[in-house]
């Protein structure tokens, strides 16, 4: 092995815990795309003609579109000719349970922490994995079918349920929306699906752990939620992804429905590989997600720690349309080394009495760049309407950046909006009071930081709060001194 | 316990520590007293390791280890404990949390198993009541809006905590009224034995009353210009610092 590989051996293997890959055979596409590989992806996949149209039509749009440029991100132009769109593990007959599920696929859970024996038997969630694209394996679905809740991969519910599919898919995002959500419309692989019922209350959390796996391979996952009338649901998306050489692109849309007087919260810790100390590599993670607050008294509330990818593009946004609709944005984004983000929130508020509240924690370290983004929209018949917005950003050394782009368009002359944003560093005189305390300079950070971020990471749900913890210290590793 | 022999040190370009002689033994209470500027607070920075002083000569021995040559984490894992005269704010961290990560990293490096729970929860009620200290305040944000009297409790408390053998009180009394005076003091009080020692920084002679101090230094211009016991600070009190200023520009 020559000395660089070594090197970058030795740094790779230390920093991102999450790093390896798994042999699993792949059913893949060629590379490239063209509406012959809209066809391919819709056949493998069995589907029916309408949503072959939609991906078709999709498609069509994609290819008029242009890729935003206004986002404070730099990257090398992706070819998107170069991209394999599907790959799926092979799996020739569904596994009635764990014990049928290839033996590959469990390691690579027990590596992640989340063995799904002992999830089905020691806690309460229930998990819908995604590798490569496709659902292979789901519990608690008996469970939760008793009280009438649908949650499973996107393939099965078009089979199963396509009323409902046909009538939320692009509801709230449509395929016209913006490049990666027209991209995503044409070619998304898989992705879950849920649906609580009226009145009903989901008695566990709903998550779903994603992995990046096969090389080259963009993932296209597309997530829709619906609540209906009076329903609660939290759902967790929590992600690694393997060590990886090559950018990798992803682009998932995420629609969350509420009708009146249901809430949604939606929980996301994001752990992609955000490269090297050099900046080679990283995924590239071009997310929408947005929610829709359809009915009166609905309450939709996106919490979301962000420490991976070398690139983040994503707001996670709230449209209040019905009157006395809350929407609800926590968000700890944190970069290191070579990372860029550029995340934060849109809040459009359309009913009355509609309120918004923004928590965003920026934290940069090393020679990255951290952006808040946020537009704070309220429309003419928005009476009444509320938003407060807290933007901080911690600077940890002298090479990073802060930035924050706050957008506000009042329509409406009641609406009383409230913005505040601090940017402080990391004081000397913090860490030496720690270091004098015996804690070392490493826990000093992780200490300080998860102070920092508290506000957030208590939104989070216990097991996930912990977890986050644990990111956060571990992205910083290395970062002062 | 505490051997100083000649310690000089500097910040920037500033020469500070001119020469400093120190013998602290197990169960000695030392009070370092000075005039704003004579260098009291760059010793207790020294000896903790603060890293903007550079110590430009001298040896410094503590329980026969070589304490310049520690990281200021090996130097509290080996028994040194700082009280601050400012002690530092860390938004969305509750003392609790800071003591438990301390305590754990603490044994560690002594070999020792992490205190579970319910071991550190006792450990703490029990500390809380020596020092007389409200959970309330443990629970908060360490040092986030409290008063100078919590503060300054709140150090002691984390001294009871980690139970140090060699504990340097910078300025404690600083910003307290009487009653916050004795309340640390009885704390300080409480933790004295025979296997442990305390410097006490001080300009006043008034925290004496209440910890009172087996030797009493003087420091002047980055040296102890004289050293006697408790009487030494009363006399100090009645004369003023500029007795002692007298005396050495005449000698």
């Amino acid at each position: 092995m020559s000395k660089g590989n070594q090197v970058l051996e030795e740094i790779t293997s230390k920093e991102y815990e999450h790093g390896w890959t798994v042999n699993l055979e792949t059913d893949e596409a060629p590379k490239g795309l063209n509406e012959d590989i809209v066809r391919f992806i819709s056949a493998k996949k069995n589907e029916p003609e309408w949503l072959l149209e939609w991906r078709l039509k999709s498609f069509r749009q994609w290819q008029k579109m242009t890729e935003p440029k206004w986002p404070n991100v730099t990257y090398p132009v992706i070819n998107y000719q170069d991209i394999i769109y599907y790959s799926a593990p092979k799996q020739k007959v569904k596994p009635n349970s764990l014990d049928e599920v290839d033996p590959e696929l469990i390691k690579t859970f027990e590596k992640l922490g989340i063995s799904l024996t002992e999830q089905k038997r020691l806690t309460g969630v229930a998990v819908d994995a995604v590798i490569d694209s496709v659902s292979v394996a789901t519990t608690f679905k008996e469970k939760l079918s008793e009280l009438g809740i649908i949650f499973c991969s996107f393939s099965e519910a078009v089979k199963e349920h396509p009323e409902l599919v046909k009538k939320y898919l692009g509801s709230v995002v449509p395929m016209s929306d913006n490049y990666f959500a027209a991209l995503n419309s044409a070619v998304f692989s898989d992705g879950s699906f849920c649906y609580i019922p009226k009145g009903v209350r989901c008695p566990m959390e709903l998550s779903t752990y994603f992995r990046i796996n096969a090389a080259n391979t963009g993932q296209f996952e597309r997530t829709l939620i619906v609540a209906d009338e009076g329903s609660y649901v939290s759902y967790l998306e929590g992600c690694t992804a393997p060590m990886r050489d090559e950018n990798q692109l992803h682009a998932a849309v995420v629609e969350l429905y509420a009708m009146k007087g249901a809430e949604i919260k939606y929980s996301t810790v994001q752990n992609w590989y955000p490269g090297d100390k050099e900046g080679k590599g990283g995924i590239y993670n071009f997310v929408t997600k947005r929610g829709l607050c359809a009915g009166d008294h609905s309450k939709i509330s996106w919490t979301q720690v962000e420490t991976g990818s070398a690139i983040t593009w994503k707001y996670p946004s709230c449209i209040l349309k019905g009157d006395y609709s809350v929407g609800e944005f926590y968000s700890v984004a944190v970069t290191n080394n070579y990372q860029q983000a550029d995340t934060g929130t849109k809040m459009i508020h359309i009913g009355k009495n509609t309120r918004s509240r923004i928590v965003s924690k920026g934290i940069s370290a090393g020679k990255s760049q951290n952006s808040y983004r946020g537009q704070v929209h309220v429309m003419k018949r928005a009476t009444n309407a509320r938003n407060h917005s807290q933007c901080d950003s911690l600077l940890m050394g002298d090479q990073c950046g802060a930035h924050t782009f706050p957008y506000i368009d009042v329509e409406n002359n009641s609406a009383r909006i409230e913005h505040e944003a601090t940017t402080s560093k990391i004081g000397e005189d913090q860490i030496f009071y720690c270091l004098q305390r015996g804690i070392d300079e490493e826990s000093a950070v992780a200490l300080i930081v998860n102070g920092y971020a508290k506000e957030v990471l208590n939104q989070l749900p216990m097991e996930f709060a912990v977890e986050a913890q644990k990111l956060l210290a571990l992205t910083l590793e290395g970062s002062v001194g | 316990m505490l051997n100083i022999k000649n310690l000089q040190a500097k910040i920037g370009e500033k020469q500070i520590l001119n020469g400093i002689d120190l013998k602290v033994n197990a169960g000695e209470v030392h009070a370092i007293m000075g005039p704003n500027g004579s260098g009291k607070s760059t010793l207790a920075s020294v000896l903790s390791g603060r890293e903007e002083y550079e110590v430009t000569g001298g040896e410094v021995d503590f329980l026969g280890k070589d304490l310049l040559e520690l990281s200021p984490e090996d130097r509290a894992r080996e028994g040194i404990f700082m009280a601050f005269q400012y002690p530092v704010e860390i938004p969305g961290v509750s003392t609790i949390n800071f003591m438990k990560t301390a305590l754990n990293q603490i044994r560690e490096y002594r070999g020792q198993q992490a205190l579970d729970a319910v071991s550190f929860l006792q450990l703490m009620k029990e500390k809380m009541k020596l020092v007389a200290i409200d959970q309330s305040l443990l629970n908060r944000s360490l040092n986030e809006g409290f008063s100078g009297g919590e503060k300054k409790r709140n150090e002691i408390f984390q001294m009871a905590m980690l139970e140090p053998k060699l504990a340097i009180l910078d300025e404690t009394d600083s910003g307290l009224d009487i009653d916050a005076l004795r309340i640390v003091a009885n704390g300080v009080n409480k933790l004295r034995n025979k296997n442990n020692a305390t410097i006490v920084v001080t300009h006043y002679q008034r925290l004496l009353d209440y910890i009172v101090p087996d030797y009493v230094h003087v420091l002047y211009k980055g040296k102890i210009v004289k050293s006697g016991t408790k009487e030494l600070a009363l006399e100090l009190e009645a004369k003023g610092y500029d007795w002692i200023k007298s005396e050495v520009t005449v000698a």
